[in-house]
């Protein structure tokens, strides 16, 4: 394979016609002003992001504070999970909370009426945030030392998947109204978490959401995702979801005293086999 | 969708590059989109344009290639091909499948003008 351009290659379809391939490789006539040549990019979409995301959790694992990216479809109960959970951690340990949304700072009015720090982003037109707007975000409102930042992404079963945050941790949060079948139709969101958490278990009564079937179908896209389930509202089953964020914020205080901190990578949950 | 920030990090790879290796035009870009990764390829090309506009890279064609989902199924223990994160391996028709390639999304490589 000519290691300039990648013709030969069978993958490739670079030039359309065969052509000579001249000394310096460039294609076209330089004499009749313009000529063209390929140049190898080879970089991952969404590289600059990783980069972002890279440096932020760099910033995060010198701060040993543990952080979350949470995400769902609009209006599962994020800002309601988020509202209860600092409520109950709040005085214990450093929370603060950066929340997206495309217009309006409602939900950081709620987490600040709690007393804890909000940071508001809006992000416009822009469906899910990204590491950059976060590395930003920091600079008004850093990290909570040996404490938890939680992050509240942009309402969105689809897009905020894909960008890694610099976070610890992915998760998501499916409601019991939303049907069981979400995770096999927005799998890849089911597939970047670690951990999902089942809201609005108080209104299983009146639902015929089936529980069973929905935790079989995440684990059919995630074999490897754990599951709380739960209720913002009434409040049960939170402590399981209290003990998992306990947990993690120890292994990053732990993790930041051994000044050893390993993340695998983009995608490294589903595709550690790669390597 | 973000299929528009994907095109726009496409046009920042490519803007890096122009500024290192001093091309004025971009003729064709090429993608590698595997079959499992969380895009459309339509919405990708669909978008590529209205986002390319007034750049170095207006005009420019957009060539896509795919590449196959695999999974390794620990049932199995063995490399299997899926066509969707969804589907279960088609050997044992388990779903204790890791998803090893057709995830990703990649700038290959660049047709440019001097
Ligand atoms: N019954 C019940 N309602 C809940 C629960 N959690 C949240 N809700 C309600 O669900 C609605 C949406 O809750 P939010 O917390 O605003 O949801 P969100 O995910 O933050 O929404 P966006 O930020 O718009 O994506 C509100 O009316 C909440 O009161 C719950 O556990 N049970
Ligand atoms: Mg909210
Ligand atoms: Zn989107
Ligand atoms: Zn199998």
């Amino acid at each position: 394979m000519c290691m300039t351009c990648g013709c030969g290659d069978e993958n490739f379809r670079v030039h359309g016609l065969p052509h000579p391939h001249t000394e310096d490789h460039h294609h076209g006539d330089p004499a009749g002003g313009s000529f063209s040549r390929i140049v190898e990019i080879e970089q991952d979409l969404l590289s600059k992001n990783d980069g972002f995301a890279s440096a932020n959790r760099k910033r995060f694992a010198a701060k040993a504070c543990f952080v979350l990216n949470l995400m769902s479809s609009p209006g599962s109960g994020k800002t309601t999970l988020l509202v209860e959970t600092v409520r109950r951690l709040q005085g214990h340990l450093p929370v603060s909370v950066i929340e997206g949304d495309q217009q309006t700072s409602q939900d950081a009015e709620r987490i600040r009426a709690t007393g804890v720090p909000a940071l508001q982003i809006n992000t416009g037109k822009g469906c899910h945030l990204d590491a950059h707007m976060i590395a930003h975000a920091l600079e008004k409102m850093p990290a909570p030392e040996n404490g938890l930042l939680l992050i509240e992404n942009v309402g969105n079963l689809v897009c905020p998947a894909e960008f890694d945050l610099g976070e610890s941790s992915k998760v998501v949060v499916l409601s019991t109204t939303e049907g069981e079948d979400k995770p096999i139709k927005y799998p890849d969101m089911f597939a970047a978490a670690s951990l999902m958490v089942l809201n609005k278990c108080d209104l299983l009564p009146y639902l015929d959401f089936n529980v069973e079937a929905a935790i079989a179908y995440a684990r059919q896209v995630n074999p490897a995702l754990q599951i709380i389930s739960l209720s913002a509202r009434t409040g049960e089953g939170m402590q399981a979801w209290l003990d998992w964020i306990n947990n993690g914020v120890a292994e990053a205080r732990a993790g930041s005293n051994r000044g050893a901190y390993t993340y695998l990578g983009r995608g490294a949950k589903t595709e550690y086999c790669k390597a | 969708m973000h299929e528009v920030s994907l095109v726009e990090s496409v046009l920042d790879l490519i803007q890096d590059s122009a500024r290192v290796n001093g091309f004025v035009r971009v003729k064709k870009v090429v993608l590698q989109i595997g079959q499992l990764a969380n895009v459309e390829p339509d919405a990708m090309s669909f978008c590529f344009d209205s986002v390319t506009r007034g750049s170095i890279a207006e005009g420019a064609c957009l060539e896509l290639l795919d590449s196959p989902g695999v999974a390794w199924c620990m049932t199995c223990q063995c490399s299997v091909g899926i066509a969707s994160r969804t589907s279960g391996c088609p050997a044992c028709g388990g779903h204790t499948l890791q998803v090893t390639g057709g995830s990703e999304m990649r700038v290959k490589s660049l047709e440019v003008e001097y």
